[in-house]
């Protein structure tokens, strides 16, 4: 089912959780809401259920305006963060509920229900434990019984409020996986919220990043990590080094060295922050342009060797990422002097005030526009 | 050592939290001498009149009729206590309301007014030219001096123990149940008494057993109301003081005996299904 969010607000007292949110599923993707705390994606979640009434905005199902409809009529599949399973019904008795209280012919007989809950059950995976009962599952095992409970109703939309929260990290991957494969199985729409952006990333079709009630970037997993959109995008996928610059025509200076923008496009000129993550930052012979830096620390971490090392010129502190085989890698310590040069950099205005490694809060709408993203060197 | 005798005695299960043999030993020689010496003395003292004794004290029918009234008239208080009791606890968890506070005091009330302030006061609204009464009376329904003004005593002094045991469960029991129902398609009351009703049982259970138990064994503001007609409105404890003042000692333990025998099976009971509504939660396995 299409799934179409127009300018949604929502408020809580005097707290915005979304501000104008709009956002296109399209039917059977699988859809990742992320973002930190607070910043409304669970919000989102419920107010597509229903759970949650929108102060303004619409929310379609097939084109069709949901607003009129309570929750037990939209028929949405929602799995909520600690399962909210009926501890006092059997495994069994929890996925036919949905079924069970239908009322007249809506409802199926008897011998139907008990047919689709074994199937349900055999779906994800429990077998033979029907007859038990949540407090006697674990964690993994109550996971999969809410979810086999959500899918009994045959949901237009399939909802996960942190599907994975409570489960711990082993457990965790391999549910991921499974649900990923549970999906292409189904096919059902499914929208899941997660503060996790590994989980996001390796699970979702597309992304849909937020920050204080807005959407910051929606798109496909690379898209949203390799084109951040906004400065926030950028930090909270993955880590980043934000560096202090200045734009002047087809140059970039950064901590006293003049670099060369290899863009097309005129760069509006005026300070800026270089977002550039660890990986990103390419270690250069001394004669080639970069910046200079001195190495404060080394540390190994399997194929990973992570330097920390400051810029000679403001002081500012780097984190450079190199793959263990990297020539540039081989015997580092502490006192080296190296070159550094951002590889691939994202370039935004810098807010007015705003400290470095701070998130400025620009509308998102704007940013684009003056983003710029290249290679130097 | 992996083979242990099945003959052999059940040794409790060596534990990181030491200490149970003195928690134990401690617990017993407390119960014992709080409650089960004084109960054995009363069994003791009747024991006096022998098996034939007591069988014709209790079978008087002044006694039955006393008997009938006290175990009766609990029972439907602590049933209408069940009812109610449930949807107070429900509004103070689930709503916000001016003077929320207060009221939640005003339900500990029952518990800790002297018995016979209760009784008066409910005495004085229920007469017939009291507040209610006098509302009631051209109806044709007596309250105060008849069995109704026992239950309604009762049922008021029954309150807080269905709300104050309820209430906890239900502030625990997580709205998103309310929600999970809701998803998938449940109405309100299939919400309510498929969901929140089985959820909250085990507990409303025990505030039905206690405020049973509490209705049984009052005393103080049940006399004031009932009007204590023989074989009308008279409840059994009264008796017993009767039978007391009348220094007919053995007469009033063989009574006692006999309401604690039957309250003791009642409790045992309710305890029985208590634990049976547990186990179906998946707890105590």
């Amino acid at each position: 089912m299409d799934i179409q969010i127009r300018e949604i607000h929502k408020g809580f007292g005097n707290f915005p959780a979304l501000r104008g949110v709009n956002l296109d599923i399209h039917s059977g993707e699988l859809i990742a809401l992320l973002g930190p705390s607070g910043s409304g994606k669970t919000t989102l979640l419920r107010t597509i259920a229903g759970l949650e009434l929108p102060d303004a905005g619409q929310i379609l199902f097939g084109g069709t305006d949901t607003a009129p409809l309570p929750v037990r009529e939209r028929r949405v599949g929602f799995v909520f963060q600690h399962y909210a399973l009926f501890k006092h019904k059997t495994v069994q008795d929890n996925v036919a509920f949905g079924l069970r209280v239908r009322k007249g012919p809506d409802r199926p007989s008897e011998s139907v229900i008990r047919q689709r809950v074994l199937e349900l059950l055999d779906l994800v995976q429990l077998s033979g434990l029907e007859k038990r009962y949540p407090a006697q599952l674990s964690g993994g095992q109550r996971q999969r019984v809410a979810l086999a409970r959500a899918l009994a109703i045959e949901p237009r939309v399939l909802l996960l409020d942190e599907p994975f929260g409570a489960l711990d990290a082993k457990v965790r991957k391999d549910l991921r996986r499974w649900l990923r494969e549970l999906h292409d199985k189904t096919g059902y729409t499914t929208i899941f919220v997660t503060h996790d952006q590994e989980e996001a990333l390796e699970l979702a079709d597309r992304v849909v990043v937020m920050n204080r009630g807005r959407i910051e970037q929606v798109g496909t997993t690379s898209e949203v990590y390799e084109q951040p959109a906004t400065p926030f995008v950028f930090d909270f996928l993955g880590s980043v080094n934000v560096l202090a610059g200045e734009v002047q025509g087809r140059h970039l200076r950064i901590d006293g060295t003049e670099l060369t923008l290899d863009t097309d496009r005129e760069h509006p000129a005026g300070a800026v922050d270089v977002y550039v993550r660890p990986h990103d930052l390419r270690l250069v012979e001394d004669s080639s342009p970069g910046l200079g830096a001195a190495v404060r620390s080394v540390q190994r971490t399997g194929a990973v060797v992570r330097l920390t090392a400051e810029l000679d010129h403001s002081g500012e502190t780097v984190e450079v990422e190199l793959s263990h085989l990297d020539p540039f890698a081989l015997n580092r310590r502490g006192g080296d002097r190296i070159r550094v040069l951002p590889a691939v950099y994202g370039l935004f205005p810098r807010a007015p005030h705003a400290a470095l490694r701070t998130l400025p809060d620009v509308d998102p709408k704007s940013v684009p526009e003056h983003r710029e993203r290249g290679r130097l060197g | 050592m992996t083979t242990v005798s099945k003959a052999g005695r059940r040794k409790p299960p060596r534990s990181v939290i030491p200490g149970f043999g003195i928690t134990l030993g401690f617990t017993l020689a407390y119960l014992s001498l709080i409650v089960l010496i004084p109960l054995a003395g009363v069994f003791f003292k009747s024991a006096g009149l022998g098996w034939e004794g007591i069988w014709h004290v209790v079978s008087s029918p002044r006694v039955l009729a006393a008997l009938k009234l006290s175990f009766g008239a609990a029972l439907i208080a602590a049933l209408i206590n069940a009812v109610f009791g449930p949807l107070v606890a429900w509004v103070f968890v689930r709503y916000r309301f001016p003077g929320k506070r207060f009221f939640d005091a005003v339900i500990d009330l029952p518990f800790a007014l002297p018995t016979a302030v209760a009784g008066i006061a409910l005495t004085a609204l229920y007469s017939a030219n009291g507040w209610v009464g006098q509302f009631l009376e051209p109806l044709g329904i007596k309250v105060a001096f008849t069995p109704v003004g026992v239950i309604v005593a009762m049922t008021f002094i029954g309150l807080p123990f269905v709300v104050r045991t309820v209430q906890p469960v239900l502030e625990e029991a997580e709205k998103e149940l309310e929600e999970a129902a809701a998803t998938l398609g449940a109405s309100r009351w299939q919400t309510i008494s498929q969901v929140i009703l089985p959820t909250v049982l085990p507990a409303l259970l025990t505030g039905f057993a206690l405020a049973f138990a509490r209705a049984v064994g009052e005393y103080g503001s049940v006399i004031f109301i009932a009007g204590n007609l023989p074989m009308v409105s008279e409840i059994a404890p009264l008796l017993i003081i009767i039978k007391l003042e009348e220094f007919d000692y053995a007469g009033a333990t063989a009574i006692a005996a006999t309401m604690l025998v039957l309250s003791f099976s009642l409790l045992l009971m309710i305890n029985g299904l208590q634990a049976w509504a547990r186990r179906r939660h998946g707890h105590g396995r």
